[in-house]
């Protein structure tokens, strides 16, 4: 394989308590702290392994966001993508937008494998890898706990509600990694420093001619009712009285 | 001015946090308990710093480091320090700066093994009756043709227990001074087992459990005058030249574990209840937290000032002076509110918290005591006034 093309979002760290904004209007993003969304470094973990196999040439990280995005795609650099890509947008990109952009740098890049996170820790949409998919008109795997190539196919198992499911789609696919599918590595404290070396192309989103449908808007944001307090019950048998009590079971 | 970290210096903030929070913690408690660093967990978390290129990452990148600029060093030492003292120092080393004063084949001896993790350095200047006063030392290296002689005893030698080899620091002659003869020093490398040198366990003491110190014994040790680090009686330049930026890792250290005595300490400030309320909204617990979070911040600017005056190559002696001076008078503030805010329970060893506060009081002592530091400061103000 030639070419592997990883996603990386900029999301609010997953320690960081979100808060809403007075006027509802989104959550506090000022003077929070910015990771890459933790599905992405799976995503991208896969990736070194199968070009550490030697299955695998270059890794390319891409993401779409605003200029404070390069932060995080200088984490992927010093985990080890090979170069990455930023296409500049600022505000909120609906899952059909983030996927036709996705899929104008698939066309320019031609990787033989996109890996993504399973879903961005932020919006919870889930939704690129399968637009992606139809989009490209490739085969798709979700969800991603194990992943071999086998010369031009790869095998695929993923967590389903039934157990374990295995896939074997031909390349090039693109798919999604979930939580079990590795454990990323530390970011070597070396590599930090070289990362700067490596290179990171701007795009402006504009540029890609992207088609916006503007289906979507977020027109108010609320925080979820803070929990009730709880009763603490003394055994099991008080549980399940107080459970009917309330006519819960 | 700019008082933002960049990309690098934020990541690295990250991976060293991340290390020590997943790889050091696990085992802070069975160190604290047992005062004891068991050698195969210390061979693993070794490798592990190794792996992860945390080891040595003070060192140049010509020499095999990380290369990071005295700021990045500052946050990754802070990092560091959040964790046990013994694991955080053990396993994840830093080799003296001073063995950048290596030369020829001192550097494949002492300098590479050292930053590749194979040999350890220990540092020995303090004697029982050399403290403060270290030009006062009674240990002598007398050079006779082409071997030095060295007689003495060192005390409260940190993790020589540990060390490959200790930089040693001895009385080599003396001169003639306006105020009386002075003693020349200079600086040597002395491996473990060289015949008629002895480590001895040190003193059981209050702070950081399982970082042991030792007595270090000389009796007619010989060394080959190759073994000499820097030139004759010039041990001190040696010294000034690459140690003054050790108090400023002793001020990094602290301003990590004050920040995590101050996190635990707002967490149980929101969780606790007493008369019916969060314990945070008593005026008197929220002005600790207020006044705890001022000093810290205080000390944090201050030391990071200090340590991009560095990179700068501006730092002086005051500055290096009044960050430790600064950090570590905050820390035992800090961790001594964090216990107060926490009552009882503080003083638990269920906590961290009581043994930040015990190991909190060597570093107001150890690399310059704080009336040291307030000497050096002091002085930088009235000599120029011809004081």
């Amino acid at each position: 394989m030639r070419k592997i093309l990883v996603g990386i979002k900029r999301v609010v760290d997953y320690n960081v308590r979100i808060r809403v904004k007075p006027d509802n209007s989104g959550v506090v993003l000022d003077g929070v702290k910015m990771s890459v969304n933790p599905f992405d470094e799976i995503a991208l973990e896969e990736a070194l392994r199968i070009r550490e196999r030697g299955e695998a040439e270059e890794i390319v990280a891409v993401s779409i966001g605003p200029d404070d995005a390069q932060q995080q795609l200088r984490t992927a650099l010093a985990m080890g993508a090979d170069r990455a890509i930023l296409v500049k947008h600022d505000g909120m990109l609906e899952p059909l937008t983030v996927a036709k952009t996705l899929m104008a740098i698939v066309s320019r890049e031609q990787p033989e494998l996109v890996i993504l996170g399973k879903q961005a820790i932020d919006d919870d949409n889930s939704q690129a890898t399968q637009m992606l998919s139809a989009l490209w008109d490739r085969p798709q795997v979700t969800c991603a706990s194990k992943v071999e190539i086998k010369g031009n196919t790869l095998s695929v198992v993923r967590e389903v509600d039934a157990g374990l499911e295995t896939l074997e789609v031909d390349l090039p696919a693109v798919i999604s990694a979930d939580l079990r599918l590795n454990e990323p590595r530390y970011v070597k404290l070396p590599d930090i420093m070289k990362a700067k070396k490596k290179p990171l192309d701007v795009v402006e989103f504009a540029s890609l001619n992207v088609a916006t449908p503007g289906q979507l808007t977020a027109t108010h944001y609320e925080p979820p009712k803070a929990r009730a307090k709880g009763v603490m019950v003394k055994d099991v048998a008080e549980l399940i009285s107080a459970l009917k009590n309330k006519g819960l079971v | 001015m700019n008082f933002g970290l960049t990309d690098e210096q934020s990541m690295i903030v990250k991976a060293t946090k991340d290390f020590v929070e997943n790889e050091l913690y696990p085992y802070e408690k069975e160190v604290e308990e047992t005062a004891f660093l068991r050698p195969e967990l210390h061979r693993e978390l070794k490798q592990k710093a190794i792996d992860a290129g945390l080891y040595a990452a003070n060192m140049p990148v010509e020499v095999g480091g990380a290369g990071l600029d005295p700021v990045a060093w500052i946050l990754y030492e802070k990092e560091l320090g959040k964790a046990h003292y013994a694991l955080h120092y053990n396993c994840v080393g830093r080799p003296s700066n001073i063995l950048l004063a290596c030369e020829g084949e001192q550097r494949e001896k002492y300098l590479f093994p050292s930053i590749r993790g194979e040999r350890v350095d220990c540092l020995a200047l303090t004697e029982p009756s050399a403290g403060s006063d270290v030009r006062g030392m009674k240990t002598t290296a007398i050079l006779q043709g082409d071997e030095f002689v060295i007689n003495g005893t060192k005390h409260f030698i940190s993790h020589a227990d540990h060390a490959d080899f200790v930089i040693l620091f001895a009385a080599s002659g003396e001169e003639e001074s306006p105020r009386g003869k002075k003693k020349l020093i200079t600086a040597l490398l002395v491996d473990m087992g060289t015949p008629g040198f002895e480590v001895r366990p040190g003193y059981k003491n209050v702070s950081h459990r399982g970082y042991n110190n030792c007595i270090l014994e000389f009796n007619d040790c010989r060394v080959p005058k190759s073994q000499m680090l820097g030139e004759l009686h010039k041990g001190f330049e040696v010294a000034n030249t690459w140690l003054s930026a050790t108090r400023l890792q002793v001020a990094a250290t602290c301003l990590g574990r004050a920040e995590r005595a101050l996190d635990l300490a707002k967490q149980w400030s929101v969780d606790r209840v007493q008369f019916g309320q969060q314990i945070g909204k008593f005026q008197g617990v929220s002005f600790k937290l207020a006044d705890m979070a001022l000093e810290l911040r205080a000390a944090e600017l201050l030391t990071l000032e200090a340590a991009w005056k560095l990179g700068q190559g501006t730092a002086t002696d005051s500055d290096m002076a009044m960050a430790k001076l600064k950090a570590t008078e905050m820390l035992a503030m800090v961790a001594d509110e964090a216990l107060q805010i926490h009552g009882g329970m503080g003083l638990m060893s269920d906590l961290p918290l009581e043994r930040i506060w015990r190991d909190a009081r060597i570093e107001r002592i150890w690399d310059g005591t704080s009336e040291v530091q307030r000497h050096i400061i002091s002085r930088s103000l009235l000599r120029p006034l011809g004081g």
